[in-house]
């Protein structure tokens, strides 16, 4: 029963990642990329993977769709050359073939090994979720290294702009009706939003949730004010945008550089501390991601009217 | 300990500052920094060289569960030699990225992305852990495609967007090798998979990687991205992707055939890589040869000298057993990667001042500059020698540790690439010369400050310096070297 | 066997997105094809974590990383798509220009 439940599923995904590949249309793929991304937040969620099925829906599906509609939205008021020749090379079937099959002949050849031991560990790391654990603790070197990562995506998007609009507010003006769908929505999603993004947080320590999911849903909380206009769009000069930037791999650096200072390993978090100092950077990064979330999909500075 | 530590968060914690701090602090705390980076890795260097090499296992967790860092000699050499670039190519930027000369944008965004890269290059050099690893070439890569970008015009956006799509495939393709790492042995530390027991996985899981990473160190046939990128960029951004950017995506070839899985090093796979790199040192001198702007002449260059690098599978690699040459094969390699970076980062600094001065880099428009430009002329000379692996220089010393061990490994065509290489880069690297010490000088150079004018000379002086000098670099980079450079794959 | 479903989906999603990235001219579509690239990557691997009986922690907390990773280089990708529309009036790379 369940085997005929995950291959229906298995058989959705690949469908509308084959419309997303192949069909008509950028508009049309983008609607079936996100469509793809909630199938498969499902078969994470049936893998067990509930915090990877969070992130999947919220980042790859949600944030990664709204950035390819707001893209394609530009390029057709731009009036860029859209049209589409097709070029099926066979040289690209054939890669892609052969990595497909290369991947699964490789499932039924991997050994299983036993994967090192989290659970014995989990006590000392200050969080009851395991995954939140790896994240801000064993792993905490490559959370760093993630959310500067983002910072430098948003860096290099902030690049784009024009010269002549380097000091215009940051991406498009958007022009809600006071009496529009648009301004409701922002009237009355915006605390909804922003209690399950904290909540997300607060929960990630014990149970499903995280900075990164908690950080997504708030920066969905921001984008939905500023398209409602309830948010003037920011500058690049204004210092406090940029310091929220900075807060959480700020914050994460510096604790890490104080275990140092206590003559412990750099990143290291001594038991009795740990669940507060998680706490402490998880809130810290939630800020810094939310505020890098949203103004990544905003984009660069634009001239607030093109048509000047 | 500390110093590691240093060396890997001084750059991030100063690109966030760069961020935040108002303009007029921005530059100062980018060269205060810079400073204390070179200081850092001195430090570490020494450290390395006293006790060997330098372990920190990340929060105090141990691998698998947690990441260790470790800086070898090898590891301490190329911190040493990006930090040494990073600081000139801040001096240069210093002069070269000011808001009246590339806008307000620009001038913001040059400091936090150098920074950021060398951030990412000092984790890349010391991480033991195959998705860290990963974690620091994205940032890497997003970090130079956005530097490429700087300039703004449609064809600088072009080359960004096809490095992009390059480093996009590439880092899906190291990642799909180390998903099946993990898969297969439950862990992602280099040391540990060098004792795993092997599976028949691995040679698909070191493919799907070895392939990844060469795209990203634009090795023919990935190479079509680079030279349009390099040129793109403003000169101290190029001084940075052309020098340092390809020699972390090589390290972590390094250390995957050298120390996770050097089992799998067989005969046809290093003939193949070798070819790749032959093919390289050739097809990227040619190219370089009919190029009529010097940006694009010494990007080509770059093309080329990359090739070298891939030497060091034959060289130090092959009949498995005991090999007593594949040491200097080894150490010759890597004295190349250092040796390159310095000069080409001289190049690209030197071309920059060129452009600065005549507003070009068309070879016909730099005729005669010499006269004007003494000091970058014969910055841009020094670096040649370099390049071509003339005596003293580094490239030399890289070169003849090379070349003595193919004629003791009985692999004497390695030797003649080696040659003809150097008799091309001799050829590419006349023209330039030749129009910069013209007699007749075409046009009247705006001048330029000397402290901007010594800083590729600097540079480049210090690649010939690595030469005269070797001793101690060489005995450097044998501190922890991995077993099988000393006994051959 | 449930696993075996994911993982081999998985690995058709590789090979699909490889395809995607390599044919099709349209820059946006590139981008597409590079994020079920990933995400079938990261299914292979859930599959593969899985198979101890519950889904370990450390694959879930990578692939978290190499979802938030996929997103930054998206972000950066898709702004130069943009840009590059802007300056030249094209979504695709000028020497990959079917019209002439």
């Amino acid at each position: 029963m369940t085997l005929a439940l995950d291959l229906a599923l298995c058989a959705l995904i690949l469908g509308v990642a084959l419309a997303a590949v192949a069909g008509a249309g950028v508009f049309r793929a983008v609607i079936f990329f996100i469509t793809y991304g909630l199938f498969v937040a499902i078969g994470w969620a049936r893998l067990g993977a509930y915090d990877v099925a969070l992130a999947e829906a919220a980042i790859g599906a949600g944030l990664t769709g709204v950035l390819l509609l707001a893209a394609h939205g530009r390029l057709r008021r731009m009036q860029a050359d859209t049209t589409e020749r097709r070029s099926p090379t066979l040289s690209a079937a054939l890669a892609g073939g052969a990595i497909a099959l290369a991947l699964g002949w490789a499932w039924f050849a991997l050994p299983a090994p036993q994967p090192p031991d989290v659970a014995q560990a989990l006590p000392q790391t200050g969080v009851g979720n395991p995954v939140t654990a790896v994240l801000l603790n064993f792993r905490a070197w490559d959370t760093l290294l993630e959310s500067i990562v983002l910072l430098a995506a948003l860096l290099g998007v902030w690049m784009l702009a024009r010269d002549a609009d380097w000091n215009a507010p940051l991406g498009p003006r958007y022009h809600a009706r006071p009496d529009g769908v648009l301004a409701y929505f922002g009237r009355f999603l915006p605390p909804i939003g922003l209690s399950f993004g904290v909540y997300l947080v607060w929960a990630g320590a014990e149970s499903v949730g995280g900075a990164f999911q908690g950080g997504t849903v708030l920066a969905g909380v921001v984008l939905v004010a500023m398209m409602a206009q309830l948010l003037r769009p920011p500058r690049v000069s204004q210092a406090m945008l940029r310091a929220a930037l900075v807060l959480g791999p700020g914050v994460f650096l510096l604790s890490g550089l104080a275990a140092v200072g206590l003559g412990r390993e750099f990143l290291s978090l001594s038991p009795a501390i740990a669940k507060s100092a998680i706490l402490i950077i998880e809130a810290a990064l939630t800020i810094s991601i939310a505020v890098t979330l949203a103004l990544l999909v905003i984009g660069p500075a634009e001239d607030p009217e093109p048509g000047r | 300990m500390t110093a590691l530590v240093v060396v890997v968060t001084l750059p991030l914690l100063a690109a966030l500052a760069v961020l935040v701090l108002p303009e007029r602090a921005r530059v100062k705390l980018a060269l205060g920094s810079v400073a204390l980076g070179v200081l850092a890795a001195l430090m570490l260097a020494r450290a390395v060289w006293q006790d060997g090499a330098v372990l920190l296992t990340l929060g105090g967790w141990a691998p698998p569960l947690g990441i260790a860092l470790r800086a070898d000699g090898l590891a301490a050499a190329l911190t040493l030699m990006s930090a040494l670039v990073m600081a000139a190519v801040a001096l240069a930027a210093r002069f070269e990225m000011r808001t009246r000369r590339v806008g307000a944008r620009a001038a913001f965004g040059f400091w936090p992305l150098m920074l950021l890269l060398w951030g990412a290059l000092n984790a890349v050099y010391v991480s033991r852990d195959l998705f860290n690893l990963y974690v620091g070439i994205e940032l890497l890569s997003l970090a130079a495609v956005a530097l490429v970008a700087l300039s703004g015009t449609a064809q600088a956006l072009a080359a960004a967007l096809r490095y992009m799509i390059f480093a996009l495939a590439g880092s899906l393709l190291y990642l799909a090798g180390v998903v099946l790492s993990y898969a297969a042995h439950g862990t992602l530390d280099i040391g540990l998979l060098g004792e795993r027991i092997p599976a028949h996985s691995d040679a698909l899981a070191l493919g799907l990687m070895t392939a990844g990473l060469l795209a990203k160190t634009a090795l023919f046939p990935f190479h079509v991205w680079l030279p349009t990128a390099h040129a793109a960029a403003p000169a101290p951004a190029s001084a940075l992707l052309s020098a340092l950017v390809p020699k972390a995506s090589f390290l972590i070839l390094i250390r995957l055939w050298f120390e996770a899985m050097p089992d799998l090093a067989s005969p046809p796979a290093i003939l193949m890589l070798a070819m790749l790199g032959a093919v390289a040192v050739i097809w990227g001198g040619i190219l370089a040869l009919v190029q009529k702007r010097l940006k694009l002449i010494v990007a080509y260059s770059t093309v080329a000298q990359l090739g070298y690098l891939f030497m060091v599978f034959p060289l130090a690699g092959g009949a498995g057993s005991a090999q007593p040459w594949s040491a200097g094969a080894w150490t010759g390699a890597m004295f190349h990667a250092l040796s390159h970076g310095l000069a080409k980062a001289a190049m690209f600094l030197a071309a920059g001042i060129c452009i600065a001065a005549v507003g070009s880099d068309r070879l016909g428009d730099l005729r005669g500059l010499a006269r004007q430009l003494p000091m970058t002329s014969f910055a841009f000379a020094l670096a040649a020698i370099t390049l071509m692996g003339l005596p003293p220089s580094g490239g030399f010393t890289a070169k003849y540790l090379l070349m003595t061990s193919s004629f003791a490994a009985g692999q004497w065509p390695w030797a003649l690439l080696l040659a003809g290489g150097g008799l091309l880069a001799a050829a590419y690297l006349y023209r330039p010369m030749a129009a910069l010490f013209a007699r007749e000088a075409r046009v009247t150079a705006r001048p330029i400050p000397r402290v901007w004018q010594a800083v590729p000379l600097a540079l480049a002086a210090l690649s010939i310096l690595l030469g005269v000098l070797s001793a101690t670099p060489f005995d450097l980079l044998q501190i922890a070297r991995p077993e099988p450079a000393a006994e051959g794959l | 066997m449930n696993l075996t479903v994911f993982a081999l989906t998985g690995a058709a999603l590789v090979g699909l997105g490889v395809y995607g990235l390599l044919a099709l001219p349209h820059l946006l579509r590139r981008v597409i094809a590079f994020n079920l690239t990933g995400s079938g990557l990261f299914l292979f691997f859930g599959a593969a974590g899985a198979r101890v009986g519950v889904l370990d922690a450390i694959p879930q907390a990578l692939i978290i990383t190499g979802i938030v990773v996929a997103l930054s280089a998206s972000a950066l990708a898709v702004g130069l798509v943009v840009a590059l529309a802007r300056s030249s009036g094209k979504v695709v790379l000028p020497d990959e220009d079917p019209s002439p």
